[in-house]
């Protein structure tokens, strides 16, 4: 079997089975980063210095979609022939924000509904020799 | 605080012309010098929007504009803002002559711009939202202008057809403009055969990437009144910059994530309301004051979120102020008079100062076929990725 190699490193991890986005979370006022990008908390009311690695909802509410039908331009790895991929923004409850993912392989968007539950998966973005390059995608349904 | 006013503006047309960016903003400058009854040795300081796509010039386009101008030894300034690039300047510029330190300042916009999708800078950048976004998601401009229209349509019960009829009314307002790329007359028959970009929206829903420059004369209020001679100046009533108040839960390129809403209270507007609300502030004027408006129709739908960022109407109005025909050439408020990103593409340092242009004209009376009737108050709105906020209010 092919490695999983994630398209970029800390950003995400399917550790146990269970896709999960990496983010920052400030202890002192509770606001959540994603990416983390920087060791401090960055909210101007707050005082905190730190910044803790945590771990992001995994499920939230379709907020929009697109859906994509040509080839965008490097560094995204289009493979030839070039697949058309969705684009999702789902809104996390808990942390009151919105994170962008690709539409998980096989999502038809003409069946998609604005609010609808979606659930954060990892999948690959692309294969090459060295592996399957994986990246979290966003999926509907996760409603159990 | 002492007035500053534009005596003179120029362009150099918008295309794909595939020559050096400072070949089109000396053409531009020189445009506006000459608008202005003025010399470039009148000149006292220069303010440029940069383009990161023409390598180091480009990094430093005041003095790359000032050295293709003719070196006079006069301070500049190089500013990049992405699309608000323009406002910035110009913002340099109006600070200088406000503080004495200059009488005419020239602001100079000029871009060369690359074939298809705007990409990143070239590097392996993880930490580089930019990067990020295209090599992690796909995420191309046209993506979030997709995410906007998609959202409008849920929220608002927005269609393509409402879609489209922004596209024919700026391809109708643009036909006449002699500095407009495109001087085409849309139907919505056209519109509904172009190809999906990215869904909703389509190839022509979405502004294309050109070459172009423009250029303002700005002076004092004393100097634009011993000048009146050469040329009718307008009064520049407010200039926003602002960037977004923490938290930003409002999806913005080139993030792959909003701000957080926990811990901080949310902020008084949303970024792109706070952008016009500081112009209006400025000025001490009302959307019901505006004679006509130039707004960044990156995309057909994004002209109607537009409409409700700058008071025109309420949230989920724009379509209903659309179909009135307000908008149109005509009606109440005519929006992009000029035809817009949609007749134009975009020339990102240079499109703020186009807008600009326009709306000098307008208020000149000075736009022949694209007149708007008795055009008094004119507002320029447009926002750069990276949380660049640009309005600009003049009047008469």
């Amino acid at each position: 079997m092919k490695p999983r190699i994630p398209v970029v490193a800390g950003l995400f991890t399917e550790d146990g089975g269970q896709a999960r986005l990496l983010g920052g979370h400030c202890p002192r006022c509770g606001a959540w980063f994603f990416p983390k990008q920087w060791s401090f908390c960055r909210n101007p009311h707050c005082t905190g210095v730190t910044l803790d690695d945590a771990e992001l909802s995994s499920r939230g509410r379709l907020w929009s979609w697109a859906d994509n039908r040509y080839a965008p331009p490097p560094p995204y790895p289009a493979r030839d022939p070039f697949v058309p991929y969705g684009v999702a923004a789902v809104e996390l409850a808990d942390e009151q924000m919105v994170v962008l993912g690709q539409l998980a392989t096989g999502t038809d968007p003409e069946r998609l509904s604005l609010g609808q539950e979606m659930e954060l998966v990892v999948e690959p973005l692309f294969e090459d020799d060295d592996g399957l390059h994986t990246v979290w995608k966003w999926k509907p349904g996760g409603g159990s | 605080m002492s007035d500053v006013r534009i005596l003179g503006v120029g362009m150099h047309p918008w295309g794909k012309w595939g020559r050096n960016f400072a070949e089109y903003g000396v053409v531009a400058a020189r445009a506006a010098l000459a608008d202005a009854g003025l010399s470039p040795s009148d000149v006292q300081y220069l303010a440029a929007g940069n383009t990161m796509r023409n390598g180091y010039p480009g990094y430093v386009a005041g003095s790359t504009l000032a050295q293709a101008l003719g070196w006079s030894g006069i301070p500049v300034s190089s500013s990049y803002a992405a699309c608000a690039s323009g406002a910035v300047a110009l913002d340099a510029a109006r600070a200088r002559i406000r503080a004495g330190q200059a009488d005419v300042a020239l602001v100079i916009g000029a871009d060369t711009a690359p074939k298809g999708f705007f990409g990143p800078l070239p590097g392996d950048r993880p930490e580089d939202p930019d990067w990020l976004r295209f090599h992690v998601l796909g995420a191309t401009n046209p993506t979030y202008f997709a995410l906007y229209a998609r959202r409008r349509m849920e929220c608002f019960g927005a269609t393509p057809k409402d879609f489209a009829a922004v596209k024919v009314k700026n391809s109708r307002h643009g036909l006449s403009n002699p500095n407009a790329r495109y001087r085409k007359l849309f139907t919505e028959d056209e519109i509904a055969e172009s190809p999906i970009v990215a869904d909703p929206l389509r190839l022509v829903d979405i502004c294309a990437t050109s070459d172009g420059a423009a250029a303002l004369v700005l002076t004092s209020a004393d100097y634009a009144a011993a000048h009146e001679a050469n040329s009718r100046s307008v009064r520049v009533a407010a200039v926003s910059t602002v960037t977004p108040t923490y938290p930003n839960t409002s999806l913005d390129l080139p993030d792959i994530a909003t701000d957080s809403g926990v811990g901080a209270p949310p902020p008084p507007r949303a970024f792109r309301d706070s952008i016009a609300h500081a112009a209006y502030e400025e000025a001490s004027l009302a959307p019901s004051d505006l004679s006509c408006a130039e707004v960044y129709d990156l995309s057909t739908a994004l002209e109607l979120d537009w409409y409700e960022n700058i008071g025109l109407c309420e949230p989920g109005g724009a379509e209903a102020l659309l179909h009135s025909g307000a908008t149109t050439l005509g009606g109440r408020v005519p929006v992009n008079p000029s035809g817009g990103l949609a007749s134009f593409g975009e020339a990102i340092p240079a499109q703020a100062l186009a807008q600009i242009c326009e709306l000098t004209w307008q208020l000149r009376g000075e736009a022949g076929e694209r007149q708007v009737e008795n055009a008094r108050v004119g507002l320029a709105i447009n926002q750069g990725l990276f949380g660049h906020g640009s309005c600009v209010i003049l009047t008469s």
